[in-house]
């Protein structure tokens, strides 16, 4: 071993995590796993929500140090500290949620990215030098924009950018693609797969998304539940084998069949105008008619104002103008209008928006009845009503928990959007509105709420779906509209829809 | 005008000079606060660090002869006051508005406290500089004889508006106030550049408090303060946490601040005590104005307490 090494030599390298082992506490998030990323190949690592992967890359940045197992860089051993000591290693990783300061400018956010951020920063030199690193790159990004004011496609392109302006050489891609449209996607990982073909780059990509492996991978890791699953040469493998590796033995919700047909008007906006947090339009004058035994799936990359649309519909936001009615009557979604009509609401992240995480389950699961017959009796609750009517949903909705006075929070983000279905899904509906609602679930939980939104389709509600899974959107609605920048731009029969159409809509062409 | 008189010209000259001597605590106390709330942290304890600058300012400068000595003397005490507040906030689940207010009271019981022998003595004061040379008007003279601080902080705000912009160190600041996971994820410390954020808050902070005692009013006693930490706290929101706009904000909170004795000075004495109000109802109009329940704070960094 040379005292003072010098980094890897220029070009990919690759990465060998050994007998991985990392426990916290009592849990046993990574089991004795083995991932072998070639140099100057393209590595897929599939997982369910909470198989390890997350922690396995974490380890090799740095931020866990693992209880057993040697990371090896470049065909040596190296013990890593912190992320600093990956990053002069030339490892970068892409993470989920961005890194980038929402209020600077994009170069300024490549700037502070460095190492060596000069005391004084000399901008006309800085701008200057980026102008020629981006020359040099696949894609481009607008340097002088506040990242705030870029598409989150441009930002994820930011991100990947700025891992190269370091000149890392390894990259960690932790479901980057989760926020393009799927043309985005494709550019994007195209351009790295070249780079990676030209041996200027070895990456290793975190996904659940089999088109992505299948099309750019060379070689996958599956993990389950910690463990190591299955590993191999992607051409030798269909994406079946590798979702069912994924999974396991475990047995999903079997989605009922598609029947009957939709029936009459049920929600209906009209020319319905709403602002974000800044006062800037969000929904434009948008129109649309759900009809019973309808799923209509809005589809659009997110912040083009589904947010605000569902916030309003949720009553979480005024809107300006324009008009809300169900079943032909206004509906300002009110306590009242809410259950008249039967409404029910499966929001983006459930336990914000739908849930006290303090409270108990059963609490949070009595919100929408806790003030009538038989929970209440006049000024009084009756504890015990709670209690017994959380305890059937419970096991009726497979909700993971200890007890049912546990604290929400404490339940897995699976279960507690397993006790907002259990809420709003338990009795009659006739208008459910569900925004991103199996984002970062796990395939059961997801297999579980498709089938509950089909099923509630089916006895007659009108669904309104809203979604940045393409996927998911495809195989649950009847119509699918797109929205961008607060309107709707396209609309088309799900069965009708041309999905190159949808992406083209989806990014505003 | 021969006899010098130069009539209701007395009230705008009076509210100029009462502006520039008025702000300047507001102006160190919120471009001291820009500084800490652009790294992520509200310090409400500028209050108390003001009014214990203003005591240990004065009694420096009494026992050392040079109020320089005591300028620096209440920087330093507002740094270490800024370093508590940091250091107790860096606890897990501490409030920093919380820690704030406490410390405020803190900071006004200590300087009670230790002042008690400095009511009495006389120390020397700060040097103005003479800008009213060239007129032989008393109230031209006097409202353009303008205190030294006041020009270190006019020249201070710029600067940190530049350094926001251009240097290692605003670029840090401003990346912990606005995502300290980005910060995190580029291995830095959020908690170390808090610290030194509230300590350089602090720091200003306890300068505004030496110019309460050593030039206007010019003395020590426990009624210095009238609530002018707190307020400059609230004008950094108004200025939009913009170290230019501070500056304006302070001037114009001043101007206001000096209209009651500017009129009392002319005669009109009625509503006196209405017009002393004008800053408050300024602060109120401001925030009528420029709030709404549907729209966020512009320009607010992420990561305040109050805007998460």
């Amino acid at each position: 071993m040379i005292i003072g090494e010098t980094p890897p030599p220029s070009g990919a390298f690759g990465v060998d995590a050994v007998a991985m082992t990392m426990r916290f506490g009592d849990f046993l998030a990574l089991d004795n796993v083995e991932l072998k990323v070639r140099p100057g190949s393209f590595h897929a690592l599939l997982g369910e929500n909470g198989a390890g992967k997350s922690t396995l890359v974490k380890c090799i940045m740095g931020y866990y140090h693992a209880t057993e197992g040697d990371i090896i860089v470049g065909g040596r051993e190296q013990a890593i500290a912190n992320p600093k000591n990956a990053h002069a290693l030339g490892l970068g990783m892409v993470y989920q949620h961005f890194t980038l300061v929402p209020a600077m400018t994009v170069a300024e956010n490549l700037v502070l990215a460095r190492d060596d951020v000069p005391a004084v920063v000399n901008w006309p030199k800085e701008m200057k030098e980026l102008e020629a690193f981006l020359g040099r790159m696949p894609f481009r990004v607008p340097l002088g924009a506040k990242v705030s004011d870029i598409s989150a496609g441009e930002r994820q392109k930011c991100e990947i950018l700025k891992q190269l302006y370091l000149k890392r050489r390894f990259l960690i891609l932790d479901e980057p693609t989760s926020v393009l449209t799927p043309a985005e996607a494709d550019e994007v990982l195209g351009m790295l797969r070249e780079m990676v073909v030209r041996g200027e780059l070895t990456i290793l990509m975190i996904t659940h998304k089999f088109r992505e492996v299948m099309a750019f991978a060379d070689d996958v890791t599956i993990l389950r539940r910690g463990k190591l699953a299955g590993a191999g040469k992607v051409s030798e493998l269909t994406p079946d084998a590798m979702a069912r590796t994924m999974i396991g033995a475990e047995e999903l919700t079997v989605q009922p069949p598609r029947t009957g047909k939709p029936g009459q008007a049920r929600l209906e906006l009209q020319k319905l105008r709403a602002l974000d947090d800044t006062g800037a339009v969000a929904v434009h004058d948008v129109s649309l008619t759900v009809r019973a035994g309808e799923i209509v799936g809005i589809a659009g990359v997110s912040g083009n104002g589904q947010r605000q649309l569902v916030e309003v519909l949720a009553g979480q936001r005024e809107a300006e103008s324009g008009e809300i009615r169900v079943a032909g009557d206004p509906y300002r979604a009110s306590r009242e209008e809410m259950r008249r009509h039967k409404m029910s609401l499966l929001p983006e992240e459930p336990l914000k928006n739908a849930c006290v995480g303090g409270m108990s389950v059963a609490d949070n699961i009595a919100f929408r009845d806790f003030d009538r017959a038989p929970f209440a009796r006049g000024w009084w609750l009756n504890p015990r009503a709670f209690r017994d009517d959380a305890r059937t949903r419970i096991a009726r909705y497979k909700i993971k928990t200890r007890t049912p006075d546990t604290p929400i929070s404490a339940l897995s983000g699976g279960n507690v959007q397993r006790a907002v279905l259990a809420r709003e899904l338990g009795g009659d509906v006739e208008v459910l509105i569900a925004a991103n609602p199996c984002f970062g679930l796990d395939f059961a939980a997801v297999a579980q709420i498709h089938a509950e939104i089909m099923a509630a389709r089916n006895r007659g509600a009108a669904v309104l779906l809203v979604s940045e899974d393409l996927d998911e959107l495809l195989e649950l609605s009847d119509r699918l509209v797109v929205m961008f920048h607060g309107e709707f731009v396209y609309e088309a029969r799900t069965s009708e829809a041309d999905l190159t159409v949808v992406g083209r809509h989806m990014a505003g062409h | 005008m021969a006899d010098g008189s130069i009539g209701l010209w007395t009230v705008p000259l009076a509210v100029l000079g009462g502006a520039i001597r008025v702000s300047t605590p507001f102006l160190f106390v919120s471009l001291g606060e820009c500084i800490t709330e652009r790294a992520g942290r509200i310090n409400l304890g500028l209050e108390g660090t003001l009014v214990v600058g203003a005591m240990s300012a004065y009694g420096i400068s009494y026992l050392t002869g040079s109020p320089w000595l005591g300028v620096l003397a209440a920087g330093i005490t507002g740094a270490l006051l800024g370093a508590l507040h940091a250091g107790i906030c860096s606890l897990p689940r501490v409030n920093d508005v919380a820690v704030g207010i406490a410390l405020m009271l803190f900071g006004t019981g200590l300087a009670f406290y230790l002042g008690k022998p400095l009511i009495e003595p006389t120390a020397p004061r700060l040097p103005a500089i003479d800008f009213g040379w060239w007129s032989d008007i008393p109230q031209v003279r006097a409202a353009l004889r303008i205190n030294v601080l006041f020009l270190i902080g006019v020249v201070l705000a710029p600067i940190l508006y530049w350094a926001f912009r251009t240097t290692r160190w605003g670029l840090l600041i401003r990346t912990a106030g606005e995502s300290s996971d980005a910060a995190r994820a580029m291995g830095h410390s959020v908690l170390l550049i808090r610290l030194r954020a509230t300590m350089a808050g602090g720091f200003l902070a306890g300068i505004g408090g030496s110019f309460l005692s050593l030039f206007y009013p010019g003395s020590w006693n426990e009624g210095l303060s009238s609530g002018q930490g707190i307020t400059a706290v609230a004008l950094v929101i108004f200025a939009r946490w913009d170290p230019l706009l501070c500056l304006w904000a302070s001037l114009a909170f001043g101007g206001a601040a000096a209209l009651g004795p500017a009129l009392q000075s002319v005669g009109i004495t009625s509503g006196y005590h209405l017009f002393n109000a004008a800053p408050y109802i300024l602060t109120l109009a401001i925030m009528i104005i420029t709030c709404s329940p549907k729209r966020t704070l512009t320009g607010a960094p992420a990561e305040l307490s109050i805007t998460r």
